[in-house]
Formats: C-alpha cells, structure tokens, sequence
C-alpha cells in the first residue's frame, strides 16, 4: 500500500485535471456534436498566457487574467473554426477543428520559439505537504476537491439556471431548441465559455505539478481527456469527471508499474474496451437512429 | 464511353512515363536546387499515403485518423527486414544479438546483383503494406462497429498504442525500442550506370501503387465504397455487405499507407517511431482536404504543393531579413500596404454587397456598410497590419518585421484554415484531372 499511495495520488490529482479538460470537450459534444481538437491546444495556451502574464503582473492578478483570457480565446475559436461551419457536414467541422489544433500549436512554437517556459510558481498552491508520509506538493490534494467543487457549481448551473435549461435544450435537439426561442449562438458561446474557464483551471493544476511548457505539451492531455469523455459516456458531465478519474489513475499505476511506455496506450486501450463493451459510455444516454 | 477509354489510358501512361524522364533528367543534371529534388522525393510519398487516405475518407466516408500507426507499421516492417548483417550490431548497439540475423535485400543482392536488391525492396515494401493489412484487419474487427467521431478517436487510439508498443524495452531486439533504426537498404543505394535513381524510384513505386488505387476505386468494390459513402442504408438495402466492405476499404487503404510508409523510412536512410505522431496523420487529413475529398488527383497535386510550401517556398519566412536601405524598405512598404488594402477591400465590397441584397436587410433603412463579424474582423486585421506597416515605415529599423523561425509555420496553417472555412471543396472537389479536359456540353 504504502508503495502505491503515491502514485494512487498522483493519478487522483492528474484524473481531477483530465476531468476538468474533459467537461469542456462534454459539453461541446453534447451540443455541436464536435470533438473540439483546439482544445488541448486552448488549454496549453492558458499555460503559456500564465508564464506571460506572470513575468508583469502579480500572480493572483494574473490567475484571473488567465482565465479571463483563455475565455476569450474559446469563444473567439468557436467563432472563426465553427460558426461558419453551423450548417457544413460534421466531417468538415472536425477537419476544421483540427487545422485550428494546428494553427494555435504554430502560433505558439513561433511565439515561444519552441522552447520550454519555466512556468511560474504559485505560492501556497505549489508549497510541498506531507500526507502520510509521502511528501507532495499542495496541488496534488487540493485538485481533486477542486474539481469536485466545480463540477458540483456546473451542475447547479446546468440544472437551475435559465442558460443550463437553454444547453439542455440544445443538447437535447438543435433545431427544435432554435423553434422554441433559444438564441443557440449564444447558448453555444457560453459553452464554449465554460468549457474554456474550466480548462483554465485544469492548466493552472496541471502545470503547476509540471513546472515546464511547451507548444505541443497539450496535445496528449487533450487527448486523454477526450477519452475520459468518451469513457464516462459523452454528453454527460459526472461521466466526464469518473472518466477522468479513472483515466488517471490507471495511467499513473501503469508508470508504477514500471511501464512508462505504455502509460499513454493504456488510455486508448480503455477507450477501445468501453467502445466495445458500451459504445455510449457509462453514463452516455442511447442515441436514437435516424434514418 | 468505352471507345474513350483506350486513348485516356495512353495518354495518361504516356504523361507518366514521360514525367519520370523528366525527373530522372532533373535528378542528374548539375544544377538543380537541391530542394526541388527534396521536393520531389517527399511529395510522391506523401501523394500516395493522401490517395490511400482518400481511399477510407473521402470514397468509403470513414473518418479514420490512423494512417501514422500503419505508416510506421510499414517503415517499422521495411527497415527491420532489410538492415544488412554487418550493419546489425551497429544498428542494435543497446541490444546485443539484435537485430534479426538476415536482410531480404542484402541475400537477394549477392546472388542476383541490382536487380536481386530492387526485387528485395519491392518484396520488403509489399510485406511492409501487407503487416500494416493484418493489423488494420485486427484493428478493423473492433473498431469499424463505430461511427464518424468514434471512429477517429479509436483509430487514432490505435495508432498510439501502436507507437507505444514498438518503442517497448522487451520488443528491443526487433525494434530497436525508441532508438533509431538506420543504415538499411535505400533509394541511393540504386544505380542505372552512372544515373542516379533517387528521386525516379519514389516516382515509380507511388506511381504503380496510385494506379492500382484507382483501379481498385473504379472497380464494383470502388463503385460499392462510394455507395456507402453516399448512404448506408440505401447501400445496404442494394445488397451491399457493409461489415465487408469497410473492413476491405480500411485493409486496403492501411496496406498502401503500409507501403508509403516503408517509402518514407527509405526516403529518410533512417525510421524512428516518435516522428509518427497524431500530428502526422492531421498533416496527411489536411493534404486529403485541400486537395478535395474523394479525388485522387487532387490529393496528388496537394500533396506537392504542401511539401513544397511546407518544406521549400515558404522557407524564406523563416529567416530573418534585413532590407539594404531606406528605399527597398520604403518599397516594401508600400506592396505590402497594396496587398493588405486590396484583400480588405475585396472581402469587405463582397460581403457588403451580399449582405444588403439579403431579404431581411431591405426596407431597413440604407446603410453604407453592412457587414457579418467575419467582415468586420478582417477590417479590423487591416487597420492593424496597416498600422503595424507604418510604424515599420517610421521606425529605424530595416529588419523585416515577424519574419523568424517558426513564422512559416503560422503563414502556412492560416492558408490552411482559409482553405478549410471557404473553399471547403478544396482544390478539386470531387473531380479528377481529365474531368477538367472535357468538354462542358458532355456534363450537361
């Protein structure tokens, strides 16, 4: 036991991070029907938004400024990648939503230059504990709270407010949603709103447990929490965060494991035994077929 | 229609014969920039793994985001099977006693000489494609169950864990584990006397192989793809297996992505597996779309132009310039002021024009600029480069603003992104090259 703490730990906290990555990819899906591939990307950038606005502003100021503009920078993706596309076939979108992976991940190499940036240290949160005697950063015990505490926010969110009625709504059936008043524009910025604020908070957990940044840092958590959506059943918000969960954890036992290698493959293992097992997910409602 | 068909045949062989004089005339002649070789070389690789990726997304309509796993598959199964003997404790240095004790090319090559290494490579490059087949056959049994998205994701799944296994310590003593593997049999290693074959033998391979492609997609089990593209259900109701059919079209395109991945280990003298990454095959999607989905010459033609923009013409981004005096700059200045304003004006009059004859906008009252936010955010773009151009006019500086490493990246995948939002049809469409030769009235 005392031999797998710390990597149970490890994998609670980085399946706490995955989960938030993986609710913005949820609730896209759930929506548009689209993988959001530019969203690991918008998460590495909070990452590097972080290294930038620390260098000048203070750093509680710059968690907000942080979060305020990788928000921006969601809907601003959401408008130019996907917007135009409403009406295209879904192919397109997602082709769209990978060149947009693509361009953000240039931009950032040429901005950076490709280099690693030493991300900031953020007092208390990145200060080492000792938990039973294991010594670990703060980060690590606070993010599963963390993210428990948002979810639990989101989903009162979805479920008492007038806009989660509205994302229901849509999630539920696009067009109808539109008959009935819903400015669907507005309901799928907010999405896109949510889903980047959360990616924010997800960056600022991660890398502070990480210390470096670079351009393509992104492109593999993006991925697994992808994953972790599918896993917990797409469209499905606590699917997304046991997903999460259990992403992590079984990719931090495998690197226990002595496995490193294969501590990426396991997560597509899982995706391809749940799409086998349970095509929709655990949580995932049954689609209905049209023809 | 029949009659047609014989002339169309000579013509295009002819075309591509002649194409490979040309090419092997450019590969010995003194002179020629050594890029466009590079070019070249790299463009019919990646013009054959695109038609093969064509073959699932664009005439199947799977969505299958695996093509880098069965590339390295390929290049995996070429390199491992045609490292020579002598070579093999240089190869494995961190294993000793790997390596798999005999290369197809080398024992081919004693006894028969060139032509025993040519017969080598093209039986090493078949057996590349066909590891690649039984895998997609293994992988197709789960995954093809699935629809569009889930698809990508599981395939791309596939395709990491793929990587992941072959960079594992115990496989070492085939693979190398996450070490590279080199100094295998490749397109130098070929000679017509005194001619060099580099660049014409990547020609001839992609070419034999994209003609067998377009066979294949012009054949009933082409004709029964693109009916399921279409629509499944109709297919299915024509008496179309859809299980069969996908699994064949999935082997198939997995087979000569195989195949071109074999290429590309030959084309490099050297296979590592890190380079086959997700970004690998959004690279290839990206070639498929701008040269039209479900068009072969299309996904050809792209294939050069984004090698050639990617590795060759957009390089001149990437360094820094810096203009020899106050006129060039002024000069420069000025062209790029005119590009920027006519882009502006062009999109801007456009929408403008679009956007007041819309139903809804009459009777509103007349405005001057009527505008979407996609008009509104060039304008503004505008203004800005505009601004930036007149500081660089004012400032001292002769440097070229922007251009440094990594700028060529960011021009070219804006190009990209234009290309995906408003030409979505890309270069082609779903027409092929002699589609474009014929005459209007035929159509109608």
């Amino acid at each position: 036991m005392a031999r797998i703490l710390p990597y149970l730990l490890g994998g609670i906290s980085v399946g706490g991070q995955y989960a938030l990555i993986a609710i913005g990819y949820t609730m896209v899906y759930g929506i548009l029907r689209l993988i959001n591939f530019a969203h690991g990307d918008i998460f590495t950038a909070a990452g590097f938004f972080m290294v930038y606005a620390a260098a000048s502003l203070p750093i509680y100021v710059s968690v907000a400024v942080v979060i305020l503009l990788t928000i921006f920078m969601g809907v601003l993706v959401e408008r130019v990648a996907y917007k135009p596309l409403r009406s295209a076939p879904r192919m397109s979108v997602m082709i769209s939503a990978i060149g947009m992976s693509y361009l953000l991940q240039n931009v950032m190499w040429y901005i950076t230059g490709g280099l690693a940036k030493r991300y900031p240290i953020i007092p208390w949160i990145s200060n080492s504990v000792t938990i039973l005697g294991y010594t670990t950063k703060r980060v690590t015990i606070i993010t599963p709270f963390l993210t428990l505490i948002l979810v639990v926010a989101l989903v009162i969110l979805i479920q008492k407010t007038k806009i989660g009625m509205a994302m229901r709504a849509a999630s539920r059936d696009f067009e109808t949603a539109q008959l009935m008043g819903i400015k669907i524009d507005n309901v799928i910025s907010f999405t896109f709103v949510v889903g980047s604020a959360l990616a924010a908070v997800g960056s600022l957990l991660y890398f502070s447990n990480y210390a470096t940044v670079t351009p393509v840092v992104g492109a593999m958590p993006g991925l697994k929490a992808f994953v972790a959506a599918v896993f917990g059943g797409i469209g499905s918000i606590p699917g997304a965060v046991l997903g999460g969960f259990i992403i992590g954890i079984s990719e931090t036992l495998t690197k226990g494991a002595g496995l490193t290698t294969f501590s990426d493959a396991v997560t597509f293992a899982l995706l391809i035994i749940i799409l086998v097992v349970k095509p929709t997910g655990l949580f995932g409602e049954k689609p209905t077929q049209k023809v | 229609m029949k009659r047609n068909r014989i002339p169309q045949f000579f013509i295009i062989v002819g075309a591509f014969l002649l194409l490979l004089a040309v090419v092997l005339m450019l590969d010995n002649v003194p002179g020629v920039p050594v890029m466009l070789l590079i070019v070249l070389r790299k463009g019919a690789i990646y013009a054959l793994v695109a038609v093969s990726m064509n073959i699932l997304n664009g005439f199947t309509g799977l969505f299958s985001l695996g093509q880098a796993g069965f590339m390295l598959l390929g290049a995996y199964t070429y390199a491992i099977l045609t490292v020579p003997v002598e070579n093999q404790a240089l190869v494995y240095q961190r294993y000793p006693n790997g390596g798999i004790g005999f290369s197809v090319t080398e024992s081919l090559g004693r006894v028969l000489g060139q032509p025993g290494l040519l017969l080598g490579v093209i039986i090493c490059l078949i057996l590349g494609g066909i590891v690649a087949g039984v895998f997609a056959y293994l992988i197709g049994l789960p995954v093809l169950r699935l629809k569009s998205d889930y698809l990508a994701i599981a395939t791309l799944g596939f395709a990491e864990i793929i990587r992941a296994v072959v960079q594992y310590e115990k496989l070492g003593p085939i693979t190398n584990g996450s070490n590279l593997l080199s100094n295998f049999t490749n397109f130098s290693n070929f000679h017509l006397g005194s001619l060099k074959l580099d660049t014409v033998m990547p020609f001839v391979f992609a070419g034999v192989c994209i003609w067998v492609i377009t066979l294949i997609i012009n054949s009933t089990y082409g004709r029964a793809f693109k009916a399921i593209r279409d629509d499944e259900v109709a297919a299915e109701a024509m008496g179309i297996n859809l299980a069969n059919h996908k699994r064949m079209s999935f082997i198939i395109s997995s087979f000569f992505a195989g195949i071109s991945g074999a290429m590309l280990a030959m084309y490099q003298a050297s296979v590592q597996a890190t380079i086959f990454k997700a970004a690998m095959t959004y690279e290839i999607l990206l070639i498929v779309v701008l040269g039209g989905i479900g068009s072969i010459s299309g996904s050809i033609i792209a294939a050069f132009l984004f090698v050639g923009s990617s590795e060759w013409w957009l390089r001149f981004l990437d360094n820094t310039t810096v203009l020899p005096n106050f006129n060039a700059k002024l000069l420069f200045a000025i062209i790029f002021a005119a590009i920027v304003v006519s882009i502006v004006f062009l999109v801007v009059y456009r929408q403008n024009k679009a956007q007041k004859s819309r139903p809804e906008a009459v009777g509103r009252g007349r405005k001057i600029l009527s505008l979407k936010l996609s008009g509104v955010i060039t304008l503004v773009v505008g203004t800005l480069l505009l601004l930036g151009d007149l500081r660089f006019l004012i400032s001292p500086d002769l440097q070229v603003p922007l251009l440094r490493s990594g700028f060529r990246m960011v021009v070219f995948s804006i190009i990209v992104m234009i290309v995906v939002l408003f030409f979505s049809r890309g270069l082609m469409g779903d027409r092929e090259l002699p589609d474009l030769f014929r005459t209007r009235h035929k159509r109608l």
